[in-house]
């Protein structure tokens, strides 16, 4: 298979920064709108993946080591956990912020309401260390399939 | 018959269409798009079956990392027709 023309590189490198911001906004806006850390890490690492198939894995993985996609991952699962024992004083996964006037922590207004930011205790937080693990989970599994299928290719030749 | 009804019985007609050219096609590369469209049909559905959440989820995974992996996938073969 060939190079991918220049129309796919450029329409991809058009299409990456709005979905990068599309996909901030549905990990950061997870405790109001449908959506939250899965959906919106699906989505960043969509983008990731549109420039590994668009512009090649050794582009990429010049770039982005595995390593430092695994260390990623790791803070991600490791920050979510941290989180849930920070409220281990009442019980696990304790929404110790919420109410606190703290980061996150206003009381939403009663009723009907646009939305407000910043409200739900530790639910954003949490919403954004699964979708730091999920950006860095699924684009490894791309990025490792893509250098290994190419390797294997060069083999063959 | 109201909008809603309309779409809800023809794109369920729409993914079984995509999913049959899908096991119809000879191309792989070309069965791989239209296992992205039938996918991205179902995200449709699903957002119309007032689901949101999954929609989402279906449009990330189904419609575009699952292509990237098949597209990969197919760079690592050949086609029988070259000869080898």
């Amino acid at each position: 298979m060939s190079e991918p023309s220049k129309i796919v590189k450029t329409i991809a490198s058009i299409i990456f920064p709005f979905t990068m911001v599309f996909g901030i906004y549905v990990i950061l806006h997870g405790h109001l709108t449908p959506g939250g850390g899965f959906q919106g890490g699906a989505i960043v690492a969509s983008g990731i993946v549109l420039l590994l198939v668009a512009f090649g894995s050794a582009e990429i993985a010049k770039r982005v080591k595995e390593s430092h996609l695994s260390i990623l991952e790791s803070i991600g699962a490791l920050s979510f956990i941290s989180l849930a024992l920070l409220g281990l004083s009442t019980t696990f996964f304790y929404n110790f912020l919420a109410g606190s006037n703290f980061i996150f922590g206003r009381i939403p207004p009663f009723g009907s309401n646009p939305g407000d930011m910043n409200t739900g205790g530790v639910l954003p937080l949490m919403n954004i260390s699964v979708g730091l693990k999920v950006i860095a989970g699924l684009s490894a599994i791309v990025l490792v399939l893509s250098l290994f299928a190419r390797s294997r290719k060069q083999r063959k030749r | 018959m109201p909008f809603q009804e309309i779409i809800n019985i023809v794109l369920p007609l729409m993914i079984v269409a995509s999913a049959v050219i899908v096991v119809a096609l000879k191309d792989l590369l070309a069965a791989a798009i239209a296992l992205a469209v039938m996918s991205l049909l179902l995200s449709l559905e699903f957002y119309m079956l007032h689901a949101p959440d999954v929609a989402i989820a279906e449009a990330g995974v189904g419609a575009c990392l699952t292509t990237a992996i098949l597209i990969f996938a197919i760079k690592a073969t050949r086609r029988m027709e070259d000869g080898r």
